[in-house]
This record gives C-alpha cells, structure tokens and sequence, in this order.
C-alpha cells in the first residue's frame, strides 16, 4: 500500500541508523507516546538497533490499556442487560474487568458484537429499534472524531435507541503528567502522529518550554520512527529543546479543522483516571451538556461497580516506563495474550503484548546499556 | 486499535446525508465517512482510522522526505568511496 513499503526501506534505514549512531555520544532516554509506535518498534526490532544508551522507554499510549478498570466494569455489567447489543472493536473483548471480561460475558449469552466503525454500531441501533445498543468509545485523539460524529448523527437523525459509554483519553496531559512524576526519567518524546493528523501541533510548544524537553511528531513505519529518533538525538546532543515535525506528510501543523470542530461540538474536557497510573487532571473527554441523553453510563445508571484489580500485574510501571514487560514476574507465565493479566497484554499495541510477540525468544535484557539508566534530565544539564 | 492507513479515494458519495467515500487499500475496499475530509476527490489518498478518514496524504511531503532519506550520508559516503547501497560491517540494515 502507498508509503508503507516505500517507509520501510532497509538502505535508508541503514542511513539513518548511521546518522544516529554518528551523533550519540551518550545515553539518552527516549519516551515514544503511542502504542503503535512501541508495537511497530519491537516488531521491527528498532530498539535494539539503535546505539547502546539510546533507549526508547514505551509510554501509555495504548487506549485499550489504559481504559480504566471502573469503565470496563461497567461495560460488563451494561453488556449483560437484557435487551442490550453492545458493540466494541475487538480489542476490547479481552481486557480484564474485575474477574470477567466481555468475551466471557458474550460466551454466557450476551449481545456483544465487534465492529469495523462507530457507524456500523449506529446501523446494527438503526435495524434494531426494540433494543438498545451502546457503543463502548475509547481512544485517544485519533479515535474520538469517529465517536464524536457517530453521536452527531445519532442525535442528528434521530436514532434513540443508541448510546456512547465514553472514555475518551488525551496525550498532551499525559505528557506533563509523565514529566511531572517525581520517577520521571524521559529526556524527550516522539509524540504520536496520528493524534497530530487531527489535533495539530498547537498544543506541544507550551510543553517543550514548560518542561525544556523536546518533542518531535513521529510516524509508524520503520523510516517514520527512525527519523523521529534521529531528529530528538540530534537536539538532545545539541543541548536544544524544540517541536519538530518528522511525520510532515500527515501532519499539517492546523491538524483537521472539521474534526476539532466536531470534539468541541459532542465532548468536553474532564479528570480521567488512567488505568495502572491513576487520575490525571483534565485528561479525558466526556459527553457534552447537550448530548449526556446520549451517555450509557446515565442511561443505564451504573455509578457504583465495585472493582477488584489483579494484585499481580505491575501494567501501571510498564505504563510509566519504570519497568520493562519482561521484568514482570507473570510475564509469558501466568499472564499471556490468551490468559492476560492486565489490558497491556490485550492488546496489539500494550508494551506487553508487543514482547510477548515479538521478544520472547531473544531478551532485550541483552541488549540493554550497561551504565546507569537514570541519566540526567536535558532540563539539568 | 490506534493504527491508521492510507488509502486511495476510488468513488465519493453519500448515505444517511454524510458524505462516505469507497477507499482503496492495497486491493481490498471500504466504505470510509469522509465528513473530515470533504473535499477529497478521486484518486486521492486519504489516512484512514476506524473508518474515518482523519487527514490527507501529503504525497509531495512523502516523496520529498523519502528523497531527503536518500540523499542522507551520500556526500560523506562518496568522500571515502564507499557503495553507498551496499550494508557495511557493523550494520544489521538486513535485520529491518
Ligand atoms: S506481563 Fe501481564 S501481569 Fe505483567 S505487567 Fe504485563 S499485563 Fe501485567
């Protein structure tokens, strides 16, 4: 398909591993956001290809992981209605609640059904007038357009019978939470491009002067990923912190004008608590004012699920970068993508899921730098 | 569930009054809500995420980056006369 081979091409990656390797001179580590680029890195071994000390620490930018227990709970106990066809993308369906996930739910006689599109759950509402259906709405910026039109045109052509359990998550909070964090260690950030492709990159300058860190938009194929890399090494290494823009060619600095018109339209802004990392101010969007009729955890009032996560699981440090997915004792063990554990393992894009995948034949423990990890921060230097 | 791919506009319409286009991945088709990108037209790429188009491909921006990548290193390559395509020890280029 157009671009993804051509960005994948193994000469120029060899380039650009030479340029990176050519300008390191020390360890450095390096946060990238998004679960798709953690995904896309391990796949293509990335990481370990990169200099000694040059460490790419994966950060919470997995939705389906960091989906917060409470909101999974009460996915399950929605799903479980009579009457109910509740609709997911399929990633969902195995995320641990407390005790139970929605496949087990389905596999008891439950209504649950995957789908392509927030618009197929409308059609499937649409068909099914006698029944209530609910889409579960997670995601990051990238992802929230979709929901925010699907609940536009529900309003828009009347269609009663549907509704949003919403749990909409924001980078930017996530950022200055990670750099706020007294643990932190992350010198600079790929920031995750297709949250740009919709937002734009207005809201990074006030975050690289606020915490003096450098921000580069990053891609998903191989060259997209190394060039992010290569671009934050060399400021790092020039003691510069800037928002740079190494995904140009989807990401134009005023993001889609049409799509944050319709986010501020449909949500507002609220707290949201992170799943394994906990609350983080402004976080999140909820339902605006005007379309809460739309919202299932009103129109089902379940307020008051009591949650029970597993004691075992240590998903909130592989969250926050203090520990990588191996480190986990459970790791491979009692916790795989058939038998998971936490939400990381779910996924295709939680940092566990990609090891387990892609790592379990080879340990990065090898690969790891010999010195000390804790690096200063740009900001001290 | 974050991934997001380009496809080719091959037909634009509308149903339910939004505006949905059919896009080309790579030889299979879908129906993806182009109310982002209104004024995509046939033939060209969009970025597709859960079926909604959220942005266009540049594909000037594309090919000029690729181009950059292409030149990267060639002046210092040609300096000590290496075969600037061919790995060199030390590398694992094969490993991408
Ligand atoms: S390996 Fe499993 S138990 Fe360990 S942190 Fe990851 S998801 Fe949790």
């Amino acid at each position: 398909m157009k671009y993804l081979e051509e960005f994948g091409d193994p000469a120029l990656a060899g380039r650009l591993l030479e340029q990176i390797r050519a300008t390191t001179t020390r360890p450095w580590a390096i946060m990238e956001v998004c679960g798709g680029q953690t995904h896309s890195l391990i796949r293509h071994g990335i990481d370990q290809l990169l200099p000694a000390g040059v460490e790419m620490i994966h950060g919470p930018g997995c939705p389906v992981c960091v989906t917060p227990l409470e909101i999974i709970d009460r996915a399950l106990e929605i799903a479980s209605r009579p009457g109910v066809i509740f609709c997911s993308f399929g990633d969902m369906l195995r995320v641990p609640g407390s005790g139970r996930d929605l496949f087990q739910v389905k596999s008891t006689g439950a209504d649950v059904r995957v789908v392509y599109s927030p618009l197929d759950a409308l059609t499937i509402a649409r068909r099914n007038p006698e029944r209530e259906v609910v889409f579960f709405g997670i995601g990051f910026e990238t992802t929230a357009p979709a929901n925010a039109m699907t609940v536009y045109q529900a309003r828009r052509q009347g269609i009663r019978n549907f509704s949003l359990l919403v749990s909409h998550v924001l980078v930017p909070p996530a950022i200055a939470a990670i750099m706020e964090s007294p643990t932190c260690r992350v010198q600079a950030f790929l920031a995750a491009g297709h949250v740009c492709s919709v937002m734009g990159t207005g809201q990074y300058p006030d975050l690289v002067r606020r915490y003096r860190v450098p921000i580069v938009v990053t891609g998903f194929e191989p060259l997209d990923l190394l060039e992010g890399i290569r671009r934050t090494v060399a400021q790092l290494e020039a003691g510069r912190h800037e928002l740079d823009n190494a995904y140009p060619r989807a990401v134009p600095a005023e993001g889609n004008p049409a799509a944050v018109a319709m986010l501020r339209e449909v949500f507002a802004v609220t707290d949201r608590s992170w799943r394994g990392i906990g609350m983080i101010p402004a976080s999140g969007w909820r339902l605006a004012d005007a379309y809460q009729d739309l919202d299932a955890e009103l129109r089902f009032a379940v307020s008051d699920v009591h949650t029970a996560e597993s004691t075992e699981c240590r998903s909130g440090e592989v969250l926050q970068g203090l520990i990588k997915p191996h480190e986990c004792a459970a790791f491979g063990g009692r916790c795989t993508p058939r038998t998971p554990l936490g939400a990381t393992m779910v996924s295709a894009e939680g940092a566990c899921a990609a090891y387990y995948r892609y790592r379990r034949l080879s340990p990065p423990t090898t690969s790891r730098p010999a010195w000390d990890a804790t690096a200063p921060r740009t900001a001290h230097v | 569930m974050c991934l997001a791919v380009p496809g080719r506009v091959v037909a634009v319409g509308e149903r339910d009054g939004t505006s949905m286009a059919d896009v080309d991945f790579g030889g299979v088709r879908k129906e993806v809500c182009l109310q982002y990108i209104p004024d995509a037209a046939v033939g060209e790429y969009v970025i597709v995420h859960v079926g909604f188009a959220i942005q266009r491909l540049d594909e000037r921006s594309a090919l000029e980056t690729l181009a950059a990548f292409a030149r990267m290193g060639l002046l210092a390559e040609e300096l000590d006369g290496r075969d600037p395509a061919a790995p060199r020890p030390g590398t694992t280029e094969e490993a991408i």
